[in-house]
């Protein structure tokens, strides 16, 4: 029965994704859900797969993400490059940008426990305040910690990270710092890239910090080619 | 807009209307005069001769002429970010009753108005009750407030567009009868990441324009307009790089410039074919105290996208036809230069090294010229002084929409530049102030100038500077689909 159940969720998780991923674009406007809350599940759902890939644009959406740590800040505009560097650049947790957390492992952060969660978000974005909110964690004044590995089968070469973010954010790949997007920002697509990388074949680990005070909180990542056209032939993984 | 700013009390009017004469008599004339503070500007209405833009919080300004702001006008309903469109021969006014804010509740509600009239002294001046046609609850992805409203020109279909940073922007279809949301219409995300959501339709492209950056920081405030454009209303709305609004895409129409920051709240003003002016505000304008203010600015076309220019700014010009490339002068004898010619480099020229020739100056040439009225013409430009022209405000303070009226002599003298009775244009030797004399200066929408006297003696139309042949100005009806009607200034400060 247990057997059957995980099928059903692999099933259904695919059919999600393959219908996310069918709506990048909307010839009649993109449907809302006026005068109803956001639940979890409507961004995310639990991981069941071994390995994603990125989607038809080159989002990356598997990502293992920590609950909010608890760092209030009234405004956004606080969050210049030497203050980022400064609270993002903390060591927070045991592991921190170093070890790959587990599905459910609980990290100690000050006085909070916090739970690491395996998720594959429904749209290109990851909504990280409808993961503190789906989880009826606190919304404003945090830190999220996300993390993935990507697998690649061949070495990528002048490939760049390409991430926006709301609000300030810092990435590392392989724990060495690539992209920091300062400032009270918005969430745009491809708003900051890093500079040129060569991705060799393997296994590679990218940690993000996302910071915000209020207001809504979300990231998307992807790599694009020397072109800029999007990176698709890797995998996503958070085992 | 995120936040509900105190509104501007009389009691201070006076004492800032003259800080802004001040500046306008001695500085460049960006900014509108009078006391124009306001924060969240609705699309300027014009009604009964007089202009009026309403903001948040209540309340809103007046100008008699475009030029000169002033509070008064009137709106109930406080709320924040309200926006107007004139249907038929009634105003519809659209704004948002929020208790909201990034960091607390987002439920809000959108609610429209009508009035026959925006003068709160006519006697048909009375708002209907308003009536809600969006909302959202508060913890939605949407933060039902800064309303934009379009009556499409090709289909008469209403639109409403709200929402803010919280999530998406949001758009919904209203009955342009009664202002009612149409029934059964369900809503539809068009835009994230942004608020202070407009509309417009151009030539087959519906346009959403947006606000990135920071709002309510003052002097901080890195507000910016931005622009997707679609071939359908519901989108999608795609940047000039083929982002997606829903994925933040968007291309800056305006951002911050020279003293003044944060610009939100776009509002599109068509004069006439060709000349378009938009509204926003400036978060802060440093040249009257940081404070929120109406500003008002050209509205050009590059390629199918929307740029904001900016205003004029008064100096010493080249004024060059758009017609043949000549410039405006005064018919007078061409008096040859200092320099004479050159060996070319043959034989036993100068072998001295190169000194430098100076410019032709007025002194030089001034009285050479008829003392009295002088025909203007057009000829090739050669930085002589008959060909210079200072422009500067006018001194009685009188403008139209979005800028002041100027007075153009040739620099260095008070020769001016003046209409006559029978369409023609003359330097007279003096400048008196008089309509004939007062000059309007506006960016066309590709970049070039229309240039319009006040008023022409005995002519109750419009009529525009021109170009009858190569080198003969006239004036006559400006038509933005000839050269003819356009010119170009050309800073030559330095001659």
């Amino acid at each position: 029965m247990k057997h059957l159940r995980h099928i059903i969720a692999a099933v259904a998780a695919t059919f999600i994704a393959a219908a996310a991923q069918a709506q990048t674009t909307y010839p009649d406007g993109m449907p809302s859900n006026e005068g109803v809350k956001p639940q979890l599940a409507d961004f995310f759902t639990p991981v069941t797969s071994t390995a994603a890939s990125p989607d038809a644009e080159g989002f990356i959406r598997r990502w293992l993400l920590l609950e909010p740590i608890n760092k209030p800040n009234r405004s956004n505009t606080v969050f210049t490059d030497s203050y980022l560097h400064t609270e993002l650049g903390k060591t927070y947790f045991k592991g921190q940008l170093t070890t790959t957390p587990k599905d459910g492992q609980k990290v100690t952060v000050g006085e909070q426990e916090l739970t690491w969660h395996a998720y594959d978000a429904t749209r290109y974005n990851v909504k990280l305040f409808r993961f503190a909110s789906g989880l009826e964690k606190q919304v404003y004044g945090v830190i999220f910690f996300a993390t993935t590995i990507i697998e690649c089968d061949r070495d990528l070469t002048d490939v760049r990270l390409a991430v926006g973010s709301n609000s300030g954010s810092i990435w590392w790949i392989d724990g060495k710092e690539t992209l920091i997007l300062s400032g009270d920002r918005r969430m745009v697509m491809d708003d900051c890239m890093s500079s040129r990388l060569t991705l060799t074949k393997g296994r590679h680990t990218i940690w993000g910090a996302v910071i915000n005070g209020p207001g809504m909180s979300d990231f998307c990542l992807r790599f694009v080619d020397a072109k800029g056209q999007p990176v698709t032939n890797i995998k996503a993984t958070v085992k | 807009m995120k936040k509900i700013h105190a509104q501007h009390t009389g009691r201070h009017s006076l004492r800032h209307a003259l800080m802004a004469l001040t500046l306008t008599a001695t500085t460049a004339a960006t900014a509108q005069v009078g006391a124009p503070f306001i924060h969240d500007p609705s699309t300027i209405m014009e009604c009964e001769g007089k202009y009026y833009t309403f903001g948040t919080g209540g309340g809103g300004l007046i100008s008699p002429d475009g030029w000169t702001w002033n509070s008064g006008a009137q709106r109930p309903g406080g709320g924040a970010a309200p926006d107007a469109i004139k249907i038929g021969d009634r105003y519809l006014i659209a704004y948002s009753a929020t208790g909201g804010g990034l960091g607390g509740g987002h439920a809000g509600r959108v609610l429209t108005m009508w009035n026959k009239t925006l003068d709160p002294q006519s006697p048909d001046f009375k708002f209907t009750d308003a009536i809600e046609v969006a909302s959202s609850i508060t913890d939605e992805d949407c933060d039902a407030i800064d309303a934009g409203l379009m009556l499409d020109p090709t289909t008469g279909r209403l639109w409403l567009v709200y929402g803010t940073y919280f999530g998406y922007i949001r758009l919904v279809e209203l009955d342009p009868k009664t202002g009612e949301r149409v029934k059964g219409n369900k809503a539809v995300n068009v835009a994230i990441d942004c608020e202070a959501g407009a509309l417009m339709y151009r030539d087959g492209w519906y346009y959403l324009l947006g606000t990135h950056g920071t709002c309510c920081d003052g002097v901080n405030s890195t507000y910016n307009i931005v622009v997707g454009r679609s071939r359908k209303v519901t989108g999608p709305y795609l940047d000039n790089v083929g982002r997606d609004m829903l994925k933040g895409g968007g291309k800056m129409v305006i951002g911050g410039r020279g003293r003044t920051f944060g610009a939100g709240h776009f509002g599109r003003f068509i004069e006439c074919e060709g000349v378009e002016k938009m509204s926003f505000h400036w978060e802060a304008d440093l040249d009257q105290g940081g404070r929120s203010v109406l500003a008002i600015h050209p509205l050009t076309w590059k390629d199918g996208w929307p740029v904001g220019a900016d205003q004029f700014k008064p100096g010493t010009y080249e004024i060059e036809s758009e017609r043949r490339g000549y410039s405006l002068e005064l018919v007078v004898d061409f008096v040859r230069a200092q320099g004479g010619m050159r060996m070319f480099g043959f034989g036993g020229g100068n072998q001295q090294p190169p000194q430098p020739v100076a410019s032709q100056s007025l002194a030089d040439v001034v009285e050479t010229w008829p003392a009295g009225d002088v025909r203007i013409r057009m000829a090739d430009y050669m930085a002589r002084p008959h060909q210079r022209w200072t422009i500067t405000p006018a001194p009685d303070g009188s403008g139209y929409l979005g800028g002041p009226y100027y007075k153009i002599t040739i620099a260095g003298t008070d020769r001016a530049l003046t209409a006559t009775a029978d369409a023609e244009v003359i330097a007279t030797p003096t400048f008196t102030g008089a309509p004939e004399q007062l000059w309007r200066i506006d960016m066309c929408t590709d970049g070039t100038y229309r240039i319009m006297p006040k008023s022409v003696p005995g002519h109750s139309e419009p009529l525009a500077l021109v170009s009858a042949g190569d080198c003969t100005p006239a004036l006559a009806p400006f038509d933005f689909k000839s050269d003819n009607s356009k010119w170009n200034f050309r800073d030559r400060s330095d001659k």
